[in-house]
């Protein structure tokens, strides 16, 4: 494979790019606009498809059967030709993702907290997994960018999280978010309007929400800040290229170790050769390590960029309860984006919990009817049968639910691998996912269960019920390459570059050391846009290809 | 609709899948609603079961085999029972039927005027949302800093600033 290659024919090779960017999701998106203003010639190939707004669900009165079918977060329930299959019949947790323009972002909920401080150095604070190569400090005005960029909406003042001020005023708290705040409050417990990226006003162009509701598979008002909408169109603007349905199969290397481009399968499954001076992976937690694997060759058999033996490995994927009851009055339902509130109550470590780390707890509103139908069906509240209408009819727009958004510890048995049969349909070999559960995790997720349906409690809920074993959601995928400074125990530096090849570098969730118990897309761009920066610095002075590392 | 197939099913197994949804979901007069086997409904099950054809053809297989062989020559209160049975069993084919039937069901617009909403798509109109009570985020806006960093502060000890360094 690679550099040894044969074939029978010979591919077209396109012509030589300076940057070539494999995935064009929240860190490929981030990274392209970034380089764009070197005036580099820039190539992004993404396998998946432009999104247009009448694509999305929420234009049809089937728009949440579509959740089951060509929108499912699972790529092997929804099999669009885009997709590719991914063997995870031996993980408790799910893949979920999407393959477009976009993303994961085209099918998030937009909930967009930070990772903490204390997230990047859970060795010396804690005394597990390893401290991040970089801080939360480091990071920060990058943060700032991303907001400004995607457009968050929040509120400032929050006690739980360094201090920032959001480009939007926060979604409403609605009647779930002022029933679950008047519940913490009695508790005496923290809670915070979340960070979302959902225009709240309008903002750069983009419409303000209407509360289409059903947002998490793509927002047919734009609203919603996917990187089609956001980052795109200005990369675009300043002279990015970016082709679509172009599926990557390998990244080729030279005599001399460095990356040479990228072989991939055209929109009309021609194979052709990308060649490039500097590579970068932006295809999220599994599809980079599944892309390095597939790049095995001679002077590398276990895998591209994988001295270490660590590419694939700590897959983390954020364990995720969801806590649910039912209240006497109308709520929200799905008349408003999926997520209201945070609690950073239990977020850092307390040893005394039984556990080390911790976990936000994410307040959600509730479903519409279909979805309202199938959740209680799922937790045995629904029975069938002349009983039916009335149980239904005490659930449909009662729902208060709750996630426990856990931190799970790096371990290497959690990996990614190929597939030894199963293949796409250009025959690229498959991930496969092997993924359990830690005593930690087990223990914060029991804790997190238990002060969930405390909130509930008081929240005047009754019929609560904890989803402890559907833990499909939402299937991050982190940690799979990731940042140190030492080679053996790391696959890229502390600015992204690979450690065995020195014009390859990481920039998605692949690159994380530790999960944090947040979702993960505002860290995942804002490391996007340090390594952009990291990496225009060093062109400026010569040293992008350096051997050494060192601090930007 | 999007995602609709070919119906997919033998006559045998629709006659069957359309007596067991009226069992699933039977009308009632009293909510104003049709049964689940009505036949706009069915015709819109039949249409839609998509992904789920193979697992809802596993469930009636089931479903004949609990009737001795042959669900539809069962009279009401047999074919009732040998249908619960099989609804009892929670797995994934159980699961995959009642989505088929439900999916279908609340989006139809008889059923979903019975339920006081409107039938209609969420855009372009999208829906209302009260702001709600603001103020409860009083009672925490004060709290001292809660966020952990290298210097060990942050565990509810601190001086209670936000933090100098936050933009």
């Amino acid at each position: 494979m690679a550099e040894n290659s044969a074939h029978s024919t010979p591919r077209p090779t396109d012509e030589k790019v300076d940057v070539l960017i494999i995935g064009s999701g929240a860190s490929g998106a981030a990274v392209a606009w970034s380089l764009a203003d070197t005036r580099m010639r820039i190539l992004c190939l993404e396998q998946g498809d432009w999104m247009k707004p009448i694509d999305f669900p929420s234009n049809g009165r089937d728009w949440e059967a579509r959740r089951y079918s060509d929108f499912d977060s699972s790529p092997n329930r929804r099999g669009r030709d885009t997709d590719y299959p991914v063997n995870d019949a031996d993980s408790i947790m799910k893949v979920a993702n999407f393959n477009a323009v976009g993303g994961g972002t085209v099918m998030y909920t937009a909930h967009f907290p930070r990772l903490h401080p204390s997230d990047f150095h859970v060795k010396t604070l804690d005394g597990v997994a390893d401290d991040w190569p970089v801080d939360y400090w480091t990071l920060e005005k990058y943060f700032a960018e991303n907001d400004r960029m995607m457009g968050v909406a929040g509120l400032a003042g929050d006690p739980a999280v360094p201090a920032h001020t959001p480009p939007m005023p926060p979604v409403p708290l609605g009647r779930t978010g002022t029933r679950y705040a008047q519940a913490t409050n009695n508790l005496g417990w923290h809670w915070w309007p979340s960070d979302i990226a959902i225009a709240t006003t309008e903002y750069e162009g983009r419409a303000a929400c209407i509360n289409l509701g059903h947002c998490t598979p793509g927002c047919a008002q734009g609203a919603k800040a996917s990187t089609d909408i956001t980052y795109w169109p200005q990369a675009l603007r300043a002279g990015v290229e970016l082709r679509s349905r172009c599926r990557v199969r390998e990244i080729t290397t030279g005599a001399d170790g460095m990356a040479t481009g990228a072989v991939y399968y055209d929109p009309d499954g021609v194979e052709r050769f990308q060649p490039a001076e500097l590579v970068i992976m932006a295809a999220n937690g599994v599809g980079t390590p599944r892309l390095l694997l597939n790049s095995a060759g001679g002077a590398h058999p276990n895998g591209l960029a994988n001295s270490s033996g660590l590419v694939g490995r700590n897959l983390m994927m954020h364990p995720w309860p969801m806590v649910t009851g039912y209240v006497d009055e109308e709520m929200d339902g799905d008349r408003a984006p999926q997520t209201v509130m945070w609690s950073k109550e239990f977020y850092e470590t307390d040893p005394a919990r039984g556990f080390l780390r911790g976990y936000t707890l994410q307040y959600s509103r509730g479903t519409g009817p279909v979805n309202e139908a199938l959740l209680a069906l799922g937790r045995g509240l629904l029975p069938w049968g002349r009983d039916h209408h009335k149980a239904y009819r005490s659930m449909l727009y009662r729902r208060l639910q709750i996630g426990v958004a856990c931190e799970d510890l790096p371990e290497e048995h959690n990996r990614v691998t190929l597939d030894p049969t199963l293949k796409d349909s250009h025959g690229i070999p498959a991930p496969r996912i092997d993924y359990t559960l830690s005593e930690n995790t087990q223990a914060m997720m029991e804790h997190g269960i238990a002060r969930a349906t405390e909130i509930l409690e008081e929240a005047g809920a009754a019929n609560i019920s904890s989803s402890t074993t559907a833990l499909n959601y939402p299937g991050h995928l982190l940690g799979t390459a990731r940042m140190g400074t030492d080679p053996a125990r790391s696959v890229v530096n502390e600015w992204g570059r690979c450690h065995d090849v020195k014009n390859l570098f990481i920039v998605d969730g692949s690159i994380w050391v530790t999960s944090g118990g947040v979702n993960p897309t505002s860290t995942i761009q804002a490391l996007a846009l340090y390594i952009a920066d990291c990496i225009k610095q060093r062109l400026a002075d010569a040293t992008l290809f350096d051997g050494g590392g060192g601090n930007f | 609709m999007r995602e609709e197939s070919e119906v997919g099913l033998t006559e045998a197994e629709r006659y069957d899948l359309q007596r067991l949804a009226g069992i699933m979901i039977p009308a009632d007069a009293a909510y104003g609603v049709v049964g689940a086997d009505d036949d706009l409904i069915f015709a819109d099950i039949l249409r839609s079961l998509g992904r789920d054809l193979e697992a809802v053809r596993t469930a009636l297989a089931r479903l004949r085999d609990l009737a001795g062989g042959d669900f539809a020559a069962l009279d009401e209160a047999a074919a009732e029972s040998a249908a619960m049975v099989l609804l009892g069993k929670q797995d994934a084919v159980t699961f995959a039927l009642g989505r088929a039937v439900l999916q279908c069901y609340y989006r139809d617009d008889r059923v979903i005027a019975a339920l006081g909403l409107e039938a209609r798509a969420p855009f372009p109109r999208g829906y209302e949302l009260p702001q709600g009570d603001f103020s409860l985020v009083e009672a925490v806006r004060g709290r001292a800093r809660m966020w952990r960093d290298l210097d060990g502060t942050g565990d509810g000890t601190g001086d209670g600033a936000t933090d100098a360094k936050g933009g």
